[in-house]
């Protein structure tokens, strides 16, 4: 790292050509090859890159954990005066939690979910402290209170199952803090939160930094470390191409990566811009091989709209018997070409709507109509020739294939009147809607299982495009993907509602993606709409106080980034 | 761990070639797997062969018929003259043995075949109907789960009488109810997934999704069930055999021996242990083997 940094103080953390590779000998795969960078104290270094970069291997070499089979070496690998090249186990232990703290991702499968939180925190006192009993659990008090979590004398006596995603979160980073740790490493601390949690978690870390911490920030997500990086490593195939200050990488990024990188952030982009490098086009022959299917029976093209909810409302029942409204008074109209974003946060009730869209779920009150015929009040059998009209995409696709069907199989199946096809015709379908969708014949014999998340998504994608649906339901499409690969994911929705004149119900609770892809906006919140109109205008000049929280909440790269980059 | 780097060429490079090769073709596979297997699959492999030739040809390894009798060679001990023995007879010990690895082996597959058959169609009316029919098949199926499973083969055999046929009813009846929930647990985790819900929206119907989706996915672990089923079912039927049940002795059936050996057992061992033996084998046999697919299928 060339760049001279600010801080006089030796460094809290060094690392000179990290280098770690798996397996021995001649199979030895390199994952991290040649990685530099300085830390000082209260100094926040944040490491960017797609899955598959390095990112956390490189975290998880600083505390000693990079698993069996790992070959780690360094020129220097510093902790403060420890060296950490040559620890045995034992005196590894003693630096973990006191000398360095770590967060993952998932608070679920961190925390022991037969511990209370309350022992999972002490648990490192006891280990590196000699307090007594009394005073570690006020220490635990302490700390709960400081990592902002309510009511610490009742949480301490909860377990992980019983918190929320924010709240477990918290009490990880309590756990891992709980020592004073000079240096704090945190992995994807916040992805799997919804916006407004992931800011505060965000804050929490930020104060953690300003009382002296040195951070370590691993995320795939240029936005959200944009906020409280002083500088950031852009990590690519276990090499950091490009690191700075952040101002000066965000402003005036030097290699192409770090460019497709900040392209790829969705937040504050227009409608239609491309957020890709490479953009699938649709060719002749598939725009006639899907206008086949399309024509037929496409007589409501004067429709005005082609998919209404009016006044929802779903309710279901708590283990103990008690109603737990799921949805209450949701009302909707999806106009042909265009997409309808429905944001909120978990639990808001919108994947509810989605399934009544999908005429999945029966709603309580209210109805679905679908190209002006009744969709939810009738029977399925009524429903069944009506499906071919309307396809769906889900946040997890693996899921939604059969696993003992290959891909050829599941894109085969989902073309009209795939029964009476012949075996070469539906092969040329399927391979005609892989090119669609940018993918190649290769892939078709495989099983999803062997798939990327990105590839799996666009099979997903092909397989809904495959009856030449006029409207697509996309639950969460994208919040299981890297940042580069949903930005992909988002270009070839929006060419393929282009290009087919798609209407999409899109449903994220992420606020960047959603205003990226949508004409008009629904807020929902507890089952509730909060706020509804056209994106532009509800973005521009929010009008509830909840869409004004979101929006805060939302991580945005500064506006002068996007002015430079264009 | 090289599936850490696997994805950093993201998209693109997979895109653009056509190295990857599909396994279409079973066999090949098959080979290779057998290639990399160890003795533990190989061992019990080639005793089922073993078996599965003396029951189907027991002429070409059996020296003797089943019940040639020889009054002059009775009661002789194993030698190279008569592998196992003779009993009091004198028929020889290991033709009866090799013969016997028909009815064994028979028992034991149609038994499995009666008690997955009639568990497949319990199983799955329990998992698709709604709550009432569900409610009614599962509390049935518990009262019979109460029953010791052999008890329950006691009982069918008390009300259909002894016999070869009426032990593999018993015993393919008396195996149905465990399978059944097993099955019927099945059947509602599929009927619950993400892909019979993507069938249900593109407008498939409830017979296309059971015949597509729903069976085929209940299947693949019901094979691992069925061969760990036929060595219990093996044991089982010679159990019957042993009390007198099942085949009755001038029968070469393996429970059968062991009964009429059991006389002798003080002078002549050879009588009951290779029937014991043959049983032992054939049961660790299919059941070593189940495990090995239900490995293989978990790995895929």
């Amino acid at each position: 790292m060339s760049e001279a940094h600010t801080s006089s103080h030796a460094p809290a953390l060094s690392v000179r050509n990290l280098k770690v590779a798996f397996g021995r000998g001649a199979s030895a795969a390199p994952i991290v090859h040649g990685v530099d960078f300085d830390l000082a104290a209260g100094e926040c270094l944040a490491i960017v890159g797609e899955s598959g970069s390095g990112k956390s291997v490189t975290a998880r070499s600083l505390i000693g954990l990079t698993g069996e089979g790992a070959q780690v070496s360094a020129d220097t690998l510093q902790l403060g005066g420890t060296d950490l090249r040559s620890l045995s186990s034992s005196q590894w232990r003693r630096v973990r939690g006191a000398g360095i703290g770590f967060v993952l991702q998932d608070a679920l499968v961190s925390l022991d979910p037969l511990r209370t939180i309350g022992q999972e925190i002490e648990g490192a006192l006891r280990l590196h402290t000699k307090l007594p009993a009394a005073e570690r659990r006020r220490a635990v008090l302490e700390l709960l209170a400081d990592v902002g979590i309510p009511e610490p004398e009742q949480r301490i006596r909860q377990r992980s199952g019983e918190l929320s995603g924010g709240l477990r979160q918290r009490a990880l980073i309590a756990s891992a803090v709980a020592l004073k740790p000079p240096v704090l490493v945190a992995d994807e601390p916040t992805t799997a939160l919804d916006a407004t949690v992931q800011k505060q978690i965000l804050a929490l870390l930020n104060s953690l930094k300003e009382e002296g911490t040195a951070l370590v920030l691993i995320s795939h997500d240029l936005a959200v470390v944009g906020d409280m990086a002083d500088r950031i490593a852009v990590m690519r195939h276990g090499e950091i191409v490009e690191s700075g200050p952040t101002a000066e990488v965000l402003g005036d990024p030097q290699h192409d990566y770090t460019k497709r990188l900040l392209r790829a952030v969705p937040t504050g982009r227009p409608r239609g811009a491309r957020l890709s490098v490479d953009v699938v086009t649709v060719s002749e022959r598939q725009r006639q091989f899907y206008g086949v299917h399309r024509d037929q029976g496409q007589d409501e093209e004067s429709e005005t709209s082609v998919l209404v909810g009016q006044n929802l409302r779903k309710v279901y029942s708590n283990p103990d018997g008690s109603p737990r409204v799921a949805v209450e008074d949701v009302s909707f109209t999806l106009t042909p070409g265009t997409t309808l974003g429905i944001v909120g946060e978990s639990g808001s009730g919108k994947s509810t709507v989605a399934r009544m869209a999908l005429g999945l779920t029966q709603p309580d009150a209210g109805t679905v109509t679908l190209l002006g015929r009744e969709w939810s009040s009738v029977k399925e059998r009524d429903r069944r020739p009506l499906r071919r009209h309307v396809a769906s995409i889900y946040q997890d696709p693996l899921g939604s294939f059969d696993p003992q069907w290959s891909v050829l199989d599941i894109l085969a199946d989902a073309l009209p009147g795939s029964r009476g096809l012949a075996r070469a015709e539906r092969e040329s379908g399927a391979i005609h809607l892989l090119e669609t969708v940018g993918l190649t014949s290769a892939i078709a014999r495989r099983s999803p299982l062997r798939l990327s998340g990105g590839q799996r998504q666009r099979v997903a994608i092909a397989r809904a495009i495959a009856g030449g649906p006029d409207i697509i339901i996309c639950d969460e499409p994208v919040s299981a993907l890297d940042v580069s690969v949903q930005a992909q994911v988002l270009d070839l929705l929006d060419e393929l509602q282009r290009e087919f004149r798609l209407s999409y119900l899109f449903i994220s609770h992420d606020l960047g993606v959603v205003q990226h892809v949508s004409d008009e906006i629904i807020v929902m919140r507890h089952g509730a709409v909060v706020e509804a109109g056209r994106a532009q205008e509800i973005f521009d000049n929010p009008q509830a106080e909840y869409t004004r929280s979101l929006l805060a909440a939302a991580p945005r790269l500064a506006q002068a980034v996007h002015g430079g980059n264009r | 761990m090289t599936a850490i780097i696997e994805p950093a060429a993201p998209e693109r490079a997979e895109l653009s070639g056509a190295q990857w090769k599909p396994a279409a073709d079973p066999k090949p596979r098959l080979i290779r797997a057998l290639r990399r297997a160890d003795i533990g699959i190989i061992g019990p492999a080639l005793i089922l062969a073993f078996l599965l030739l003396a029951a189907v040809a027991p002429q070409l390894l059996a020296p003797t018929g089943p019940l040639d009798v020889n009054p002059s060679e009775s009661f002789l001990s194993p030698s190279a003259q008569h592998w196992f023995g003779t009993d009091d007879s004198g028929r020889d010990v290991f033709s009866r043995v090799i013969h016997g690895a028909r009815d064994s082996l028979m028992i034991g597959l149609l038994a499995t075949a009666i008690g997955l058959g009639v568990a497949l169609v319990l199983g799955t009316i329990a998992g698709l109907s709604g709550k009432v029919i569900d409610f009614g098949v599962s509390r049935f199926l518990e009262v019979l789960l109460a029953f010791p499973g052999l008890l329950l083969a006691l009982v069918v055999i008390t009300i259909l009488g002894p016999g070869v046929v009426t032990t593999t009813l018993a015993v393919g009846l008396s195996t149905a109810p465990g399978y059944a929930r097993i099955i019927r647990s099945q059947v509602m985790s599929v009927r619950r997934s993400g892909y019979v819900e993507s069938a249900v929206v593109l407008g498939r119907s409830r017979w296309f999704i059971i015949r597509r989706h729903i069976l085929p996915n209940v299947a693949a672990p019901l094979l691992v069930l069925a061969t760990l089923g036929v060595g219990q079912a093996i044991v089982w039927a010679s159990s019957l055999s042993f009390l007198g049940l099942g085949a009755t002795p001038p029968a070469p059936e393996w429970g059968a021996m062991l009964s009429a050996g059991r006389l002798y057992i003080n002078n002549a061992w050879w009588l009951t242990v290779f029937p014991g033996v043959f049983i032992v084998l054939s049961a660790a046999a299919t059941t070593v083997l189940g495990h090995a697919l239900q490995r293989h299928l978990k790995d895929r």
